[in-house]
């Protein structure tokens, strides 16, 4: 089967030095594959590569077993969609999210736009009385489930998520997982996420990579993550200073308090 | 028992919007003794207004009103805006979010941390500079020599924090608050600033207002945890009694995040209409 | 509360249309806010207002000559007196509206598109287009305005047409600088990155999306840059280079007065009140419209 997204020795040049050093790996069609980090390990530049947003590259990208040239065309604008971090920045400050929604329609002639439109956000669970609005009208979460609409339109094979849920408080983040998980179900999506938050890797992905200084240490199953079992020392490092801050079960962390001496 | 460092009752802040004027925080009142208080609740709950408040910081078009807020034995309220800068800063002290923006670029980072200094004291020269050098030690800082020369752009973003904390606590403020003061940065670098954070204030004697989104993080590091949802407090917990929690808008946040070992097909969501009584 | 205010305020606008209503009503109620910004837009306004009106609000014809009248002093005939040839000077100055609100009108329509795409098209692709754009742009910034007006009119001839088509070769390197400093602020952004990758062209992507974003800014510095647009051509007018008499050009006007500053002050001084008082109007209508459209203030609301 012809992997959905494969990377083949990738280096990232960025000014002199290279943020991404010999990278690859690949996600099968209807995997979800996270890779993580922490900031500066390279791994939302190895998205951006993907997409053409970061130009000077070598080593090899394949979509859909087609290899990755620098300019982004129609066929692939459908076959490939991004998802950023910050919902406040992806989205035109100027315009509704009726215009947001209806753009890819508009550039890719397709036709019954306002009913695509009405009903992609139901799909995302966007409230229709919404489609008039300014995103400075919106909340965090409502912004976040414009932008999954908006790279749903297209109906990608593969969306690549940068750190979709880490602008958003924690009850918003729920909502959004949420819905990550149902579409993919739905539309038998392959995710490439990009996250620093492991149980968000827990919950959402079937495999990850782990990053360091834009090299990839080690890949694992979820379920190693849910285990805690890395083989790598790094890893563990992350795996453990990671917990905690989400997922320490309440017994432990009445432990943690009490032994700080209050 | 003694008076407590700090007394809030019934602060109300309000703005003017579009179809008349919008209250956001509705009354919080609490009091602080010497002790870490964690203030969480989610973007809009009011906990930055209610932190930014008690140093007077909103300004115009913002409306703030508190029947008392009294710091140790000084009605704040009264204070003109001259008196309210000397206590800033030098009793009650903030740390923000991104050390990015608190820091000035043009400024080397000893020289940010002796104006704090001499601001609020008039020390001879050789005296200052031993205080900003042994305040960096303090914040684990390893070669302060090194990093009073460098700018803020040449520090991590750990360290900028580092940095913002020794600058806040120079004077020796009894009180400091810290609103998210780590959610710009890498997890593992969290924990380094937020125990430095817990030991400078154990060690002190200080109190502590920790502000945060993070329930379980405010947890850990504070004595006792006030829930805001709406411009409300709708619970107030000791900080090991989280699991205890019984109001319905805790337990929503508790349960919504996900876990390392997470097993849940769908997490729990909470309905954000939900109006909660007090 | 009014239906319409409701209205205009609905959280949840049903239609485009509203929604964009409900957004220049929010613009316009910041802008209301503001006491010179009010008078200002209500100087501009009186502008547009009386050099549409000129005929039916002037009590004489501006051309119509009577030397027995030659010269005279305000009066109840003549409000603001006669000029040297016994024209009158308010009828004048009322049709010279229509003469100043042409020159500030056309030197904005053809100066600000070109300057505005220019600078977006160098700001969006970066590289040489960006170096090559601002280059040719720089030559023209780093020459005086009046005196590059001044030589083009010298070489295509005097006259309001060729002193429009002047002052509007010189205005727009100062909008193409702004367009390409706005471009800058947001060519990386996520949302401009977001259309590219639905596969919309460069041609698209400036036109629909990066345009708009700088258009404000571009409405600001443009009416900031009237007042001086407006000065430009009454200095061409007073060296004779504008508007050929008879017209009731300001400038002119004023250059034709000079002769007589001293024993009929009233000639020279009623039309430099006219140019002064617009130009004040223009100015607190830019910054008015500064403090509602720029974003960077809009943003914390």
């Amino acid at each position: 089967m012809t992997p959905a997204l494969s990377i083949d020795h990738l280096f990232v040049r960025y000014g002199r030095t290279d943020v991404v050093k010999d990278v690859s790996f690949s996600a099968k069609p209807g995997e979800s594959y996270a890779l993580v980090g922490e900031s500066g390990s390279g791994k939302s530049t190895i998205l951006r590569s993907v997409v053409g947003m970061v130009r000077d590259w070598r080593g090899k990208i394949e979509v859909d077993g087609m290899p990755r040239q620098g300019r982004i065309d129609l066929a692939f604008a459908r076959h490939c969609q991004m998802i950023f971090q910050d919902p406040y920045a992806s989205l035109h400050p100027r315009r509704t999210v009726d215009a947001t929604l209806l753009e890819p329609l508009k550039v890719h002639g397709i036709r019954d736009r306002a009913e695509r439109v009405v009903q992609m956000m139901q799909d995302v669970g966007l409230d229709p009385r919404f489609r008039f609005r300014f995103p400075h009208q919106l909340s965090g979460g409502q912004r976040q489930r414009v932008a999954i609409a908006r790279a749903l339109m297209l109906e990608p094979r593969l969306l690549l998520l940068d750190e979709p849920t880490s602008a958003l408080d924690v009850s918003v983040q729920a909502e959004i997982l949420n819905l990550l998980v149902r579409i993919r179900e739905e539309r038998n999506l392959t995710y490439v996420l990009v996250t620093h938050s492991l149980p968000v890797v827990s919950f959402l992905c079937d495999r990850l990579g782990v990053l360091r200084h834009g090299r990839l240490v080690e890949e694992a199953g979820v379920s190693a993550l849910r285990t805690g079992t890395f083989a790598e020392p790094y890893s563990q490092e992350l795996y453990d200073a990671s917990l905690g801050a989400g997922d320490r079960d309440l017994a432990a962390l009445q432990e943690a308090t009490r032994g700080m001496g209050m | 028992m003694t008076e407590p460092l700090l007394q809030l009752r019934n602060l109300r802040v309000t703005f003017p919007g579009p179809r008349g004027p919008v209250q956001v925080v509705h009354g919080v009142s609490f009091d602080l003794g010497r002790e870490r208080l964690g203030i969480v609740g989610e973007s809009g709950s009011g906990k930055s207004l209610t932190g930014r408040s008690l140093l007077r910081l909103l300004k115009h078009p913002a409306k703030v009103e508190t029947d008392r807020l009294i710091f140790d034995g000084i009605d704040l309220n009264a204070l003109s805006e001259k008196q309210m800068r000397n206590i800033r800063g030098a009793r009650i002290s903030m740390v923000m979010q991104d050390p990015k923006f608190s820091l000035n670029p043009v400024m080397t980072i000893g020289t940010q941390i002796a104006e704090a200094l001499r601001v609020h004291e008039n020390l001879p020269r050789t005296e200052v500079k031993t205080r900003v050098r042994a305040m960096l030690d303090q914040v684990r800082i390893d070669d302060p020599d090194r990093v009073m020369k460098l700018y803020p752009h040449e520090v991590s973003g750990g360290m900028g924090q580092r940095v913002m904390i020794a600058m806040m606590l120079i004077p020796q403020p009894d009180v400091l608050i810290a609103d998210e003061p780590t959610s710009a940065l890498d997890v593992s670098v969290q924990a380094q600033v937020l125990d430095l954070i817990d030991t400078m204030i154990v060690g002190n004697g200080m109190a502590l207002i920790l502000i945060s989104h993070d329930l379980e993080l405010v947890a850990r590091y504070c004595d006792r945890v006030l829930v805001m949802h709406r411009g409300r407090v709708v619970e107030e917990l000791e900080a090991g009694q989280l699991h205890a929690a019984t109001h319905p808008y805790t337990k929503g946040l508790l349960a919504a995040v996900p876990r390392m070992d997470e097993t849940r097909k769908v997490l729990p969501v909470m309905d954000r209409d939900m109006e909660y009584d007090q | 509360m009014t239906p319409l205010k409701l209205w205009l305020t609905a959280d949840a606008p049903t239609s485009r249309w509203q929604a964009q209503a409900a957004q220049a009503y929010a613009i316009w109620r910041s802008f209301a806010r503001n006491p010179l910004a009010v008078l200002g837009a209500l100087i501009v306004g009186t502008l547009i207002v009386v050099a549409i009106f000129a005929p039916v609000l002037a009590p004489y014809t501006p051309v119509g000559q009577n030397l027995s009248m030659r010269l005279m002093p305000p009066s109840a005939e003549h409000w603001l007196g006669t000029d040297e040839l016994g024209r009158d000077i308010l009828s004048r100055i009322l049709y010279g509206a229509r003469i100043t609100l042409l020159i500030v009108v056309m030197v904005a329509v053809i100066s600000a598109p070109i300057g505005l795409i220019i600078g977006a098209v160098a700001g969006y692709f970066g590289g040489w287009t960006d170096r090559v754009l601002m280059a040719i742009t720089d030559v023209f910034l780093s020459l005086p305005k009046l005196i590059m007006a001044l030589a083009f009119v010298a070489a295509l001839g005097a006259g309001l047409q060729n002193a429009i088509i002047a002052i509007a070769i010189t205005a727009w390197p100062a909008y193409a600088r702004i367009a390409r400093a706005e471009t800058l602020t947001f060519r990386n952004s996520e949302f401009i990155a977001a259309v590219q990758l639905q596969g919309a062209s460069h041609l698209r992507v400036i036109g629909v999306h990066v345009l708009p974003l700088c258009m404000s800014s571009t409405i600001i510095r443009v009416t900031l840059d009237m007042a001086g647009i407006i000065l430009t051509a009454a200095g061409l007018g007073f060296l004779g280079l504008g508007a050929q008499p008879p017209l009731p050009e300001w400038g002119a006007m004023i250059s034709r007065g000079r002769s007589f500053i001293l024993d009929q002050w009233w000639v020279a001084t009623m039309p430099g009140f006219a140019i002064i008082i617009v130009s004040l109007g223009f100015c607190f209508l830019g910054d008015g419209l500064r403090d509602v459209l720029d974003p960077r203030q809009r943003d914390g609301r």
